[in-house]
């Protein structure tokens, strides 16, 4: 299957996906790492991508999205940004929002 | 002209800035001392009314396409001139690096 759309089924597969660097366990960047923590404070369950250990993903994902960097989230299907805007949305509350409507939706 | 430096002048001339901060936080990272490779913007301007977080960020990896394919990391804090007065100017700190490289 063609990069595009492996990446194209993941994050349509699951409602919230994070790709970063390294896992939520063991995270090999101080943004992924910060990202990660953010969904895992809301108790919900969240599907990762270690953009590290597919480098396929790593070099395509940027132009998938048009978006040049790591960590990128994805909830419903759609990118909601990176490190910086996860965590202002985890303050302001919207992140909970969106993932639990996510996760309602589909299941 | 250092990479700082044109990060600032980029933005500068493409966005209505009310308050442009540029950090080089490379010495963060296990990088060679002087190294321009870690970043930290922060971005007050009207241009940003109205938009949501991702747009505004897109503005800014739009305006800075270039600079983007050399430097190794962007923390973008992009605010309105409301929020920012809201805020009373600051913005969070960037993560400790964790190694991760490429």
């Amino acid at each position: 299957m063609d990069v595009l759309d492996r990446i194209k089924q993941q994050v349509e597969t699951y409602p919230v996906i994070i790709y970063m660097k390294g896992t939520p366990q063991l995270p090999q960047c101080g943004f992924s790492s910060r990202t990660a923590e953010a969904l895992k404070s809301l108790g919900i369950e969240f599907a990762y991508v270690n953009v590290l250990a597919d480098p396929e993903i790593f070099q395509n994902l940027p132009r998938f999205a048009d978006w040049p960097t790591f960590p990128q989230v994805y909830v419903d299907g759609e990118l909601i940004g990176g490190c910086d805007i996860t965590l202002e949305m985890h303050d302001s509350g919207d992140l909970e929002k969106i993932t639990t409507a996510a996760l309602e939706k589909a299941s | 002209m250092s990479m700082q430096t044109t990060i600032e002048e980029k933005l500068a001339s493409e966005f209505d800035v009310d308050f442009l901060q540029v950090e080089n936080e490379s010495h963060m990272h296990k990088v060679t001392p002087g190294s321009e490779l870690h970043f930290k913007v922060t971005i007050v301007s009207n241009s940003f009314n109205g938009q949501m977080l991702i747009k505004r960020h897109r503005m800014v990896n739009s305006a800075l396409q270039q600079e983007m394919q050399q430097i190794h990391a962007l923390a973008l804090h992009t605010l309105t001139p409301r929020e920012w007065q809201a805020r009373s100017g600051s913005v969070a700190d960037s993560p400790k690096c964790r190694g991760g490289g490429k």
